[in-house]
């Protein structure tokens, strides 16, 4: 299997390493005698990390630099990922930083909602999720009124801890501030400022 | 956990006793043993005509004619999920209509190996009084991230059809099921005599689900989370359980990654006087540990969280008497835990070593020198699972104490591949050697030859689950540098009980030979990095008759290999190639020939691959068609 290119898909590291074989050579090279295609896969995630120290491929011993990190491949060895993390829980928190957990939580509701804030493009679509994650309307956000003219509004509470009304800031600022969002019944949101 | 079989009745006639019922797998990773009869997922109007009784010749019984129950039950051990020509079928069906509906009514324990082998309207129509239900849902190579995420096995269509066709369920089993909080919330509602919750890896849902479970659902005795994902909610589960005296049996939550309020969880162990099974989960330090060991004693099963001490140690702590609670426990017999352990506290454990069947040190990071006095005093132990970090020596140890082993599991501590290993075939042959009752073994190592597995397949007679992970991939046995094709052979040759076997270092197709010669009742077969050919797959497709479960990933098999399993595939609960040499055509040949079979081709986003190419084929047999739950990835043809 290649090396560390998997991690990088933009940038064709592969085209300027460094390598003492003949050009076009290593490129395709089949390991051993399976002749599995070569499925490079890079990892979903970084928990699967780990191994990026150890010895090339066979094929690449003619090397002198420093070897290129064996690929860490996908589901292998084939350890559940709990397992993995349990041994060591660092690395799980690092990757649990990936991707935007917000809780959201709404008046009257039993339950604690976790939403990943970056599978939305936009307002539009965080609304429609919320509407319906929790079976309700929201309705349309004016400038001027926040959401009146629904039971309902998103609020949020931002990195200074004010809580504010969902859609007052453009959509990159709203996520690189939320913390927190939570619903709360209409009659509440008029304290909130617009455009606060 | 080996289940026993029902007997099976008297019916040879071969052409029916195709032995392709979707059983319990009886090999799976930590699945409750289940008392259900047999098989539950064969809608399928075929039975078998051939019983001893006189009746399947004649027309068709009256309905009201009595059955003796011994007979009824050797019915449904033989009710087939067996898809033969429609012929057949329809012939079948004629002659046990009767037998077919009583059967039906009386069964009460619904298995379903494959979530989407049949719907769950269709299953609930037809069995009309169950009382237990076991799903299984994502194949297992899903565990190693080979599945994307969002791909299926939602829980939430059969908690809405068994709410509606079951209001007296008592028990649930879930095995790689996505369940999410508003499933748990339905359960609790709909289930108002609800027994037993069992959730083995799966995800989805968090602590506010395991909320409305513990408060609704006043009859629970068991609830057991072993390895799934739980978000944290916030919300103090533990607390929601009702403040009353509880019936609870068995409370396992070792894998909940969230913090539990002690005094609430102190308090509950105090009104639980049934309590016999309590995994912690980490976050319980060793002085809690203490106080809840204090006040249940008739604990079997004890997980003990993290075995160590909390990190604002109370002082108390460190002095308190953990030999004697542990000698009060005089009942413990199975033990695990020990998340984060300091060694130093390991003797406390010597009082109830003498009677442990049971000891899970897989995530304690232990030597062979900590391990030693602990294990020499283990005679009655049968299951050990534990981590490399023992090295050899002590697998030595284990081999020289624990002669009534059934069950070895040594998991690396770093599994990575190319490191040196602190556990090879040294350990195994010791292993061998002194665990001769041995039926079940995983062992991860770096370097393995061919000598000691041969050894273990003549040692080990017993053997019926041998699973080896070399795990540098296609590793040759590191003494003669040859494939370890004589290893497996040898396995397969002489464990006359072998129905589990799972494949690693480097196989030529002659591994594959040895397999399919000889492995005529393997069931679960695993291979990855492995084989020359097709004619590999080929071996095992025509010369295994009882495979079932077949998962194979970045091996050089392809559409000649896949067609030749066509008679099979009807047999079998499912097929996973991924990484192989499929092609699309190669798929859609097969759903065009198989009817009955999902041919599911799952595409992964970042693969470098040919378009041609079938990154994922994993294919089932239904009789639910094509599920109406398909994601983006994947495409059905």
């Amino acid at each position: 299997m290649e090396g560390g290119v998997a991690y990088e898909n933009d940038l064709n590291l592969k085209e300027t390493e460094l390598r003492l074989g003949l050009p076009g050579t290593g490129s395709t090279i089949e390991k051993g005698v399976s002749g599995a295609r070569n499925n490079k896969r890079p990892l979903p995630e970084t928990r699967e990390e780990g191994g990026a120290n150890g010895k090339p491929d066979a094929q690449h011993d003619d090397q002198e630099n420093a070897p290129a990190p064996k690929a860490q491949i996908v589901g292998w060895p084939p350890i559940r990922s709990y397992r993995k993390n349990s041994l060591q829980p660092k690395k799980a928190e690092a990757e649990a930083a990936a991707g935007m957990y917000v809780k959201v939580s709404m008046d009257g509701a039993p339950y604690l909602r976790k939403i990943d804030l970056t599978v939305y493009k936009g307002y539009p679509e965080l609304l429609r999720a919320l509407e319906n994650m929790f079976k309700l309307t929201i309705g349309e956000y004016s400038e001027r009124e926040g959401y009146k003219g629904s039971e309902y509004a998103p609020t949020y509470e931002d990195k200074d801890g004010d809580w504010m009304l969902v859609g007052d800031v453009p959509w990159d600022m709203f996520l690189s501030s939320c913390k927190k969002l939570r619903i709360i019944k209409g009659s509440e949101a008029i304290g909130l400022g617009c455009g606060a | 956990m080996i289940t026993n079989k029902k007997p099976r009745s008297s019916d040879t006639d071969s052409n029916y006793m195709r032995d392709d019922r979707t059983e319990m797998s009886e090999d799976d990773d930590r699945s409750p043993p289940s008392d259900s009869i047999a098989n539950g997922s064969c809608p399928t109007r075929t039975c078998t005509p051939g019983s001893g009784s006189g009746s399947g010749s004649s027309s068709i019984p009256e309905y009201s004619a009595p059955y003796p129950d011994r007979v009824l039950e050797n019915v449904l051990e033989n009710v087939l999920w067996f898809l033969t020509s429609r012929k057949d079928r329809n012939a079948a069906s004629l002659v046990c209509r009767s037998w077919y509906r009583v059967e039906a009514m009386t069964r009460s324990d619904l298995f379903i190996g494959n979530c989407y082998a049949v719907s769950p309207e269709r299953a609930t129509s037809r069995f009309t009084r169950v009382r237990s239900v076991t799903l299984k849902g994502k194949p297992r190579f899903a565990d190693f991230n080979l599945m994307p995420p969002n791909w299926g096995a939602h829980f939430a269509p059969w908690v809405s059809a068994t709410a509606k066709a079951y209001p007296w369920l008592e028990k649930i089993h879930l095995k790689r099921m996505s369940v999410t909080d508003d499933d748990l919330a339905l359960l609790a509602e709909s289930f108002s005599g609800f027994k037993e919750l069992v959730l083995v890896c799966c995800d989805g849902f968090g602590t506010s689900g395991l909320a409305a479970v513990a408060s609704k659902c006043r009859q629970l005795k068991v609830l057991d989370l072993i390895e799934s994902e739980v978000s944290d909610d916030e919300v103090d589960w533990i607390m929601c359980f009702p403040d009353t005296e509880t019936c609870l049996e068995s409370l396992i939550f070792d894998c909940v990654e969230c913090l539990v309020d002690f005094d609430v969880l102190e308090r509950l162990v105090v009104r639980s006087p049934s309590l016999k099974k309590l995994r912690l989960n980490r976050f319980v330090s060793i002085g809690q540990l203490y106080r809840l060991m204090v006040r249940a004693p008739q604990l079997t099963h004890l997980g003990t969280g993290s075995f160590s001490p909390s990190e604002d140690v109370a002082q108390g702590e460190l002095e308190l008497d953990y030999v004697s609670a542990f000698a009060a426990c005089k009942s413990l017999v199975c033990l695990s835990g020990f998340r984060e352990i300091v060694p130093d506290c390991l003797p406390a454990i010597y009082p109830v070593c003498a009677n442990l069947t049971s000891l899970n040190f897989s995530y304690a990071n232990i030597s062979a020198e900590q391990l030693k006095p602990i294990i020499s005093n283990c005679h009655k132990l049968q299951t050990f699972w534990v981590l490399d970090s023992i090295c050899d020596e002590g697998l030595q140890a284990v081999a020289t104490t624990c002669k009534e082993l059934r069950e070895l599991r040594v998991f690396p501590f770093d599994p990575r591949e190319d490191i040196e290993g602190p556990v090879s075939e040294v350990g195994l042959q010791a292993i061998s050697e002194g665990c001769r009752k041995l039926q079940s073994i995983l062992y991860f190592c770096q370097r393995m030859t061919n000598a000691a597995v041969i050894a273990m397949s003549k040692n080990c007679p017993d053997l019926v689950i041998f699973r080896l992970c070399i795990m540098g991939r296609q590793r040759p046995d590191h003494v003669t540098g040859e494939p370890m094709d004589e290893g497996f052979g040898a396995i397969v040759m002489n464990c006359k009980k072998l129905t589990r076997l799972a494949v690693s270092g480097l196989l030529t197709d002659t591994a594959f030979a040895y397999i399919g010669k000889y492995g005529k009742i393997v069931r679960t077969l695993s291979v990855a990095f492995a084989g020359d050919s097709d004619m590999g797959l080929k071996y095992v497709l025509e010369g295994c008759p009882r495979l079932q479960k077949l998962e194979i990933r970045d091996s050089p098999f392809g559409d000649t290999a896949l067609l030749s399993g066509l008679h099979h595939y009807y047999n079998m609960r499912f097929l996973w190639m991924s990484a192989c040499r499929l092609s699309h055509q190669g798929c859609q040949q097969i759903a065009q020939a198989l009817p009955h079979l999902v041919v599911e081709v799952i595409k992964h986003e970042d693969t470098v691959h040919m378009d041609d190419y079938a990154d994922t084929l994993y294919m089932y047999r239904s009789l639910a068609g094509r599920r109406h739950d398909v994601p983006q990835f994947v495409s059905i043809l």
